[in-house]
């Protein structure tokens, strides 16, 4: 089908509204994707018409609340090419996936002298939980380094990841530079060493055509809320003969087969990972925008994508005096850009645009690391959706001009 | 004029961009650091006193142009003064941000008027007020 970018906008209520008298130009899908009107009515009518909770009722409005739950698992298995749903665990957000693996598989398969091999690229959900396991199982973390340009270097993959290495677990695509990594050779050495390997989907899902089966992820977590959805709901993906190894980390109902008073044993799969009520009208509206992104197609939207970045890419080039991260290879590249403006903090560069009604997210992005590895206190982060349109961008830039026209007054000097 | 004109008017960037008093301190009598985790703003106080009077008055830091600004107005406001006049000082500028006080301030401390501005701004308050907690920290001892 044709991507319809004024039917897409009109979609979603919240861009036709005002920030301080001004159209909103929502920059920051990166850290949280606007909803579509299909979502937020799915949610309202389920609250409205169909409440109640699940796996429990033996009536009707409990079983059609568990059916259209359970349907939300089944559309989530086909949208990231699983080969069934009761390998779709439902959790909070990424980082709870994270921590899932870590705290179950990880304590388990995890032991004294091991290696984890992350990236310097790494979100804080893809770094701390490492941290955590490694401490406490005096096992070692390892890096990935970066070439200038934001990308993995990976000449010396065969050195870092050794016959010690477990596990290694890094993004698909940064949050900060927008980098998309080549995880193929990633992947081929982890399994000529045999460890396992942790894709943090968060910023991939919602961007790239995904298929975890062909691509071989060992585990895979991402979030609903960049992807349309909303808050509060995650999902950990993983081979079915790994998650038939994991011992639930969290106690609890729903997730045990029979309780006595001194011990209990342990539903099956996807229920043994899931304890307690879940989000249930947040799972069943996660449905709705999966359905939503099947209708416009996941390569379409790369491909407006990639044609705003080169857009926002070349303009801000033209604007000149800015640094840019990231690399120049947009088939290594989402629609991230991160920049900063010379002699301007980022916050300042933040407060000037929001009130033009300019949404952009600015400071160190959750990736310290980063941030030390550049020398830099953080960066301006401009993020695109399928909504996001030319003109956002050349008001972006308008942005700047009055970012540049005010500081300019001192930086003359 | 808009809000970002008159909040990033003359005198604050000016103390943005050549702050006052601005430098470690060997031997200070009082040192104080403060942080804003969430965007990581930092401030270090340094004061030398003469029995109450505030002889000698220092900081460093790294951030966004009001939280430097800031820190340098403090120093600026606060050489040769004495502690109770500080305490005095710095109950009303957070007055001002932080509960929506008129300032009365005398005329020798008018570029903290310039900082009222930040007020319209929530998420930016806690970078004008940093040097201010620091300070707080720091005296309190």
């Amino acid at each position: 089908m044709s991507f319809d970018l004024e039917k897409i906008r009109r979609d979603f209520p919240i861009l036709s509204t005002q920030i301080g008298g001004k159209p909103l130009v929502f920059l920051d899908s990166a850290a949280s994707s606007q909803k579509p009107k299909s979502v937020i009515d799915t949610i309202r009518k389920y609250y409205e018409a169909e409440n109640a909770n699940i796996h429990r009722g033996v009536y009707s409005l409990s079983q059609k609340a568990t059916e259209k739950y359970e349907m939300a698992r089944i559309k989530t298995s086909r949208f990231i090419g699983a080969a069934c749903a009761k390998v779709v665990i439902f959790t909070r957000n990424t980082t709870e996936s994270i921590n899932l693996v870590a705290q179950s598989w990880g304590r388990t398969n995890i032991h004294e002298g091991d290696e984890i091999v992350l990236t310097e690229l790494e979100h804080h959900s893809n770094l701390v939980p490492w941290q955590m396991l490694a401490q406490e199982k005096q096992a070692v973390l390892k890096f990935i380094p970066l070439n200038q340009d934001s990308t993995l270097d990976l000449s010396n993959l065969d050195e870092v990841i050794t016959e010690r290495v477990k596990l290694v677990a890094l993004a698909q695509m940064s949050n900060v530079t927008g980098t998309i990594h080549d995880l193929s050779a990633i992947i081929r050495r982890a399994r000529e060493v045999g460890a396992k390997v942790l894709i943090d989907g968060a910023q991939g899902i919602c961007h790239l055509p995904t298929n975890v089966q062909k691509e071989d992820f060992d585990f895979y977590a991402f979030s609903a809320h960049k992807m349309l959805g909303p808050t509060g709901v995650g999902v950990l993906y993983a081979k079915e003969e790994i998650l038939e190894t994991m011992p639930p980390w969290m106690g609890g109902g729903d997730m045990i087969s029979k309780v006595w008073k001194e011990k209990s044993t342990y539903a099956d799969l996807p229920a043994r990972l899931e304890a307690g009520t879940p989000n249930i009208s947040g799972v069943i509206g996660f449905g709705a925008a999966i359905e939503y992104l099947e209708s416009v197609g996941m390569q379409e939207i790369r491909d407006h994508e990639l044609e705003l970045l080169q857009y926002a890419l070349d303009r801000l080039e033209d604007f000149g005096g800015l640094e840019l991260y990231g690399t120049n290879d947009l088939s290594k590249r989402g629609g991230v850009i991160s920049f900063n403006f010379p002699g301007v903090h980022p916050h300042d560069v933040g407060s000037i645009l929001d009130e033009e009604g300019i949404a952009i997210r600015v400071g160190h992005h959750c990736a310290q690391p980063f941030m030390d590895f550049k020398g830099i206190a953080g960066t301006c982060r401009a993020s695109f959706y399928l909504y996001n349109t030319k003109e956002d961008v050349d008001s972006l830039l308008v942005g700047l001009k009055k970012v540049k026209e005010i500081f300019g007054r001192v930086l003359k000097r | 004029m808009s809000l970002s004109d008159s909040l990033y008017q003359e005198v604050l960037l000016d103390h943005y961009q050549n702050p006052r008093h601005h430098g470690k301190m060997e031997h200070s009598d009082l040192h104080e650091e403060g942080v804003n985790p969430l965007c990581g703003d930092e401030v270090e106080l340094f004061l030398k006193l003469k029995g109450d009077i505030i002889s000698e008055i220092s900081f460093v830091g790294k951030g966004c142009s009001i939280s430097q600004a800031s820190a340098s107005m403090l120093t600026d406001s606060l050489y040769g003064k004495t502690i109770t006049e500080a305490k005095t000082l710095l109950h009303e500028f957070k007055g001002m941000l932080l509960e929506d006080k008129v300032p009365n301030f005398s005329e020798e401390y008018e570029d903290l008027e310039s900082m009222e501005a930040v007020k319209k701004i929530p998420a930016r308050i806690k970078c004008a007020t940093l040097a201010w907690n620091t300070l707080e920290k720091a005296i309190g001892k």
